[in-house]
């Protein structure tokens, strides 16, 4: 192979005087991890509130809570993205959109707003899965207690359904981290866009995207460690799950 | 609202959006789909394997990139084809690779590693009882998977197969990052051609949604009528 190995590349100055490529490459690791975790933060809530409607007994809400799950299922997460960057703001009266446009970090806030919606979608099909999996009684009972239909969520299926679903929500959490690459194509500088800027300004393409690798793994691994230790924590005494690690990767 | 949008554009181009882009990436799709499956499955029997060595290099393999964004793992085989090609060939320079070969590389060794997790379910949700009764018969292992295993585990994880598949369709839209004429990448040339961004976007973003919707909907059905037989 006539490939010119530089491993000290990473020390070199950075084209923006920030410092070295790979304080460049920690700043799109800062990115990536704070547009995830703003958009898992959104999405939980957003998701949570979705999968309930979809169990309540109106067929309507629930028919509402389908209709929002399948708009943002079935359409590429790209797409998305370039929707709410280029188009939205079109479609707003003028001066709403013009100061969308005109906002500092807008590709930043854009990323977190539609990361959320995208994955609200797979947290609210993994809460509607966590409360059908809960025996049919545990409703009737807080019903029959004297509770209301929001007690009853409150106080008796979601604590449980929500430590059910543990497990398939750590895979959710970690694509969100993955996810937040897509940003790239609108402009967010984080880690893949970084690597991707590195590699065209020193041509030194395996060093930059073997960094990446590394530091999505470590990320990758921190986060699955930290998700199995509040598994352990929130395991539901007496299930099965409790006294196993839980599935992992 | 839309009294300023002209969505002639659509009109103008639908022939190169679809020709080109609609094939690309259908093409794409169903032949990464094909590759993906089949060294899925191989991937999924290596790690089932009980050489230590073949399963946790296989294992380690799928760990690996299904912890990487997909648009890293792009740029990587992207950058990578040419530097193997030239290694495997022996020759003096970096190889040159189409596109769509690239890609297309890019996808079966990336979707390779989901499908991988789906088919090992599937083979795991196989009883002993028929292991045992394939050996009995006098099976060897190969004819044993060939004809027991991997029927029932393929029938088995059907739904699922397709529901990654219709992952995989939405996903080949990331090759956009390399300007590939994909159905978006397409849409995205004419638009910033004519400065129809709003249009076109809208536009992709309808056709998606019916095209994965109808494909969702199918594999649900299917879904519920192999439910029924089990």
């Amino acid at each position: 192979m006539n490939y010119q190995w530089n491993w000290r590349v990473f020390l070199e100055a950075n084209p923006e005087g920030t410092g070295t490529f790979l304080t460049s490459l920690m700043s799109g690791l800062g990115w990536t991890v704070v547009t995830a975790l703003c958009a898992w933060v959104i999405a939980l809530m957003l998701g949570v509130v979705v999968g309930v409607l979809r169990t309540t007994p109106h067929p309507w809400v629930v028919r509402l809570g389908n209709i929002y799950v399948e708009l943002f299922r079935n359409v590429p997460l790209l797409v998305q993205m370039l929707l709410w960057y280029f188009v939205l703001p079109e479609l707003l009266p003028v001066n709403m959109g013009d100061a969308l446009k005109q906002m500092p970090d807008s590709p930043f806030y854009t990323a977190v707003v539609c990361l959320a919606f995208y994955t609200s979608v797979r947290i609210a099909e993994q809460v509607k899965a966590g409360i059908l999996a809960l025996p049919r009684g545990q409703a009737m009972a807080g019903r029959a207690m004297g509770l209301t239909l929001a007690q009853t969520y409150r106080y008796v299926l979601l604590p449980q359904a929500m430590r059910i679903i543990m497990p398939p929500l750590t895979s959710d959490f970690l694509n969100t981290f993955k996810n937040t690459s897509v940003a790239l194509t609108i402009g967010l500088m984080e880690l893949t866009a970084r690597t991707r800027a590195m590699e065209s300004h020193t041509f030194q393409v395996f060093e930059a995207f073997a960094a990446a690798t590394l530091i999505y793994i470590v990320l990758n691994i921190t986060v699955v460690q930290l998700m199995q230790l509040l598994e352990r924590k929130l395991a539901v005494p007496g299930l099965i799950s409790a006294g196993t690690q839980g599935a992992g990767h | 609202m839309f009294e300023n949008f002209d969505f002639n554009v659509i009109e103008r181009s639908w022939e190169y959006l679809f020709f080109t882009g609609m094939t690309f990436t259908l093409q794409l799709t169903l032949y990464a789909m094909v590759g993906g499956i089949v060294l899925g499955t191989l991937l999924a029997i290596a790690r089932l394997s009980s050489f230590k060595l073949l399963s946790s290099v296989a294992g380690a393999y799928v760990n690996l990139i299904r912890a990487l964004p997909l648009i890293l793992v792009i740029f990587w085989f992207y950058f990578l084809v040419p530097y193997i090609g030239q290694w495997m060939t022996g020759a003096s320079q970096p190889m040159k690779v189409g596109a769509f070969a690239s890609c297309l590389i890019t996808f079966i060794m990336f979707e390779a590693c989901y499908y991988c997790e789906i088919m090992r379910a599937g083979i795991q949700s196989i009883s002993l009882g028929q292991v045992s009764a394939g050996y009995a018969l006098g099976l060897n292992y190969w004819q044993l998977m060939a004809h027991v295993v991997l029927p029932q585990a393929f029938r088995n994880m059907l739904p699922l197969l397709l529901t990654q598949t219709i992952i995989l369709f939405q996903d080949v839209s990331l090759v956009y990052v390399l300007s590939m004429p994909d159905f978006l990448g397409a849409a995205s040339k004419v638009a910033r051609r004519d400065s129809r961004l709003v249009e076109m976007y809208l536009f992709v973003a309808v056709v998606y949604f019916i095209m994965a919707y109808t494909l969702s909907s199918g594999v649900k059905y299917l879904q519920a009528r192999t439910a029924v037989i089990r």
